[in-house]
């Protein structure tokens, strides 16, 4: 990738994370932290590796149902996104709003009444969701099923799922962890968001999940160990993906919990903290400097 | 009477259909010959995924298939597939994603296994999720033609399977009418409603009851979720009193739903819940504990009396 390609990506993280922080903010709480570690990694899924953008144009201004059978149709040769650590969810909002698939207007309704951007994603409301998550532990075997679907059906998309290091002390993830190798699903990949933080702690305090590598290593999978806040390394990580034939792929993406860049983090890194009108405007202000450092 | 357990029409209604339904596929937990897809493995290997004892994840998987244009069965003993409830909830019913769980060896009737291996409390547990439909067939005629609804229908499904063996009450041109009670017996002293392996039983008590004098309706409810409003409103109007008979808790499943409907519709008449009393099973063979439990013949009768005894109607 070029130079360009990551420069124009930084800049669209800062957008998602700007946008991310007053959706939460307005929106009266939302787990601002899980969100903003993510945001990296859902840039360039959205922005660059999925190739969703060359179904948008069917999308765009049509009425809700529409959208909705239109991309959930299963012959629709998208590929699937499933965010699993479902509290994650606003960043994934924000950029759907900056990436033109919903109106930025839309972002007011997070969390209200009859709106389409519950606090953790409905597949079922929403068209751009494809698992409902938010009961840890479930969104990697739907995963697994639609990556599974597709080698049955012979069809070439790849299917990405963002699990949490939290959600990781469930047992399931460790069953998707054993069975997916079985059915070479190389068409699999799983983004760990490596955070080192869950709800009540550190990892290290309420459940080490370490040695991470080592445990999807012995597992069978293509393991990589990447900056999860480093746009190159995540773009790099996805070309080493296409390289490995007959093995799902999992990317351990080391983050900060809260992550704004320039080795700085949202109120202290907190789980869902709430926003208020100065720890608000602290972080526009200096998302927008970190903006000019990328030289907007 | 040739006997067999509805299990084995289901292994054979899936091969049959199979042929003519490409989306049709199975996710099995390590159980495939006792839950009856072996067959479907045999015939149509690249749609059967093995998934070994894992439950949880196989019903995610399901959802993921299914959501992709499959229609998978996932299957294994009703308590163990059912016993992963969050995964049913929120991947297959929250998802809306067309899987069909297959619970099979419900009831007392898996035996000397013992209590952890009994599925009881199953239909309690998916009648309470929304976008959930219940069934369960009472015979092998009636399993074939409810097998044809389930592959074309496109919301979820909790298909619950016997392991008891049963005979045909059915006729061979039986149609299967989605969400309607089928009356096998008519009589209006009272009704016995019942479903899946019981209504054999239930057929057999009237037949001892006429003797006694005591005219029974006997109505099969195949679809347990949503259930058939009309038929027990009639029979409550109709009869002196409902006795429900089901091989599971009495609390939450079938008799639950009667007694709610009855309720509902502010008919005053007896409803007598009759299945297993709120306690776990055991070891033994299937005979002794149906005994045991007062779900054979002549311990429905005997309960049956007794109720009937007491209706002032």
């Amino acid at each position: 990738m070029d130079s360009k390609t990551l420069k124009k990506l930084n800049l669209l993280a800062v957008e998602v994370r700007v946008t991310t922080i007053e959706t939460i903010y307005r929106a009266g709480s939302g787990h601002s932290g899980p969100a903003l570690s993510i945001v990296d990694i859902i840039t360039s899924l959205l922005f660059y590796r999925m190739n969703w953008d060359k179904y948008l144009k069917d999308v765009k201004g049509k009425d809700a149902l529409k959208q909705w059978r239109y991309w959930h149709d299963p012959i629709l040769q998208r590929d699937r996104f499933v965010i699993s650590k479902g509290h994650g969810v606003p960043s994934w909002y924000a950029s759907l709003a900056i990436g033109g698939y919903i109106k930025t207007k839309e972002l007011q309704d997070l969390r209200k009444i009859g709106s389409r951007l519950q606090g953790h994603p409905e597949r079922k409301r929403f068209p751009f969701i494809d698992g409902t998550t938010g009961s840890l532990g479930q969104g990697q075997s739907e995963a697994l099923g639609y990556a599974l679907a597709k080698k049955a059906q012979g069809r070439k998309e790849k299917v990405y799922c963002i699990i949490g290091d939290g959600e990781s002390n469930e047992g399931q993830v460790w069953e998707a962890a054993m069975s997916a190798p079985k059915f070479k699903l190389d068409n699999l990949v799983y983004i760990i968001d490596f955070n080192k933080k869950q709800s009540e702690g550190t990892n290290k305090e309420i459940m080490d999940i370490e040695p991470l590598h080592k445990k999807w290593e012995a597992f069978n999978w293509h393991v990589q160990r990447i900056d999860g806040h480093d746009m190159k390394q995540l773009l790099n990580a996805y070309e080493e993906c296409d390289k490995v034939n007959d093995k799902p792929h999992v990317i351990i993406a080391d983050t900060h919990k809260g992550y704004l860049g320039n080795r700085q983090v949202f109120m202290g890194g907190g789980h869902n903290p709430v926003i208020d009108e100065e720890n608000f405007q602290k972080s526009v202000e200096l998302l927008a400097s970190i903006k000019k450092s990328y030289g907007a | 009477m040739e006997l067999k357990p509805v299990r084995d029409a289901f292994g054979e209604a899936l091969v049959t259909l199979g042929a003519s339904h490409p989306e049709i596929a199975v996710v099995d937990c390590d159980l495939s010959a006792p839950t009856k897809t072996a067959e479907f493995n045999n015939t149509f290997p690249e749609r059967f995924f093995q998934f070994g004892i894992q439950e949880a994840n196989a019903i995610g998987v399901g959802a993921g298939l299914a959501i992709s244009g499959f229609r998978p069965f996932v299957c294994s003993f009703a308590c163990f597939i059912t016993g992963r409830y969050d995964q049913i909830r929120i991947s297959v019913c929250a998802n809306e994603a067309p899987v069909v769980i297959v619970g099979t060896h419900a009831g007392l009737a898996i035996g000397k296994d013992g209590a952890t291996q009994m599925g009881l409390e199953d239909v309690n547990l998916m009648r309470g999720l929304p976008n959930m439909t219940v069934l369960q067939p009472a015979d092998h005629i009636e399993t074939r033609e409810m097998m044809k609804y389930v592959v074309t229908s496109r919301h979820p499904i909790y298909l619950r399977i016997g392991r008891q063996p049963v005979p045909n009450m059915n006729k061979e041109n039986y149609k299967f009418s989605f969400g309607k009670g089928v009356t096998l017996v008519k009589g209006n002293d009272l009704a016995i409603i019942s479903s899946g392996g019981m209504v054999y039983i239930a057929i057999e008590a009237a037949k001892e009851l006429e003797k006694k004098g005591i005219n029974s309706r006997v109505i099969n409810i195949h679809t347990i979720k949503p259930i058939d409003r009309n038929i027990i409103k009639k029979a409550a109007k109709e009869t002196k009193g409902i006795f429900t008979l089901e091989d599971h808790n009495i609390i939450g499943g079938l008799g639950s739903a009667v007694a709610e409907i009855v309720a509902e519709e502010g008919i005053i008449t007896p409803v007598k819940r009759w299945g297993v009393r709120d306690v776990f099973g055991e070891s033994g063979d299937p005979k002794d504990l149906y005994r045991k439990h007062k779900l054979d013949k002549e311990g429905v009768v005997s309960e049956v009396v007794k109720f009937y005894k007491k209706l002032k109607k």
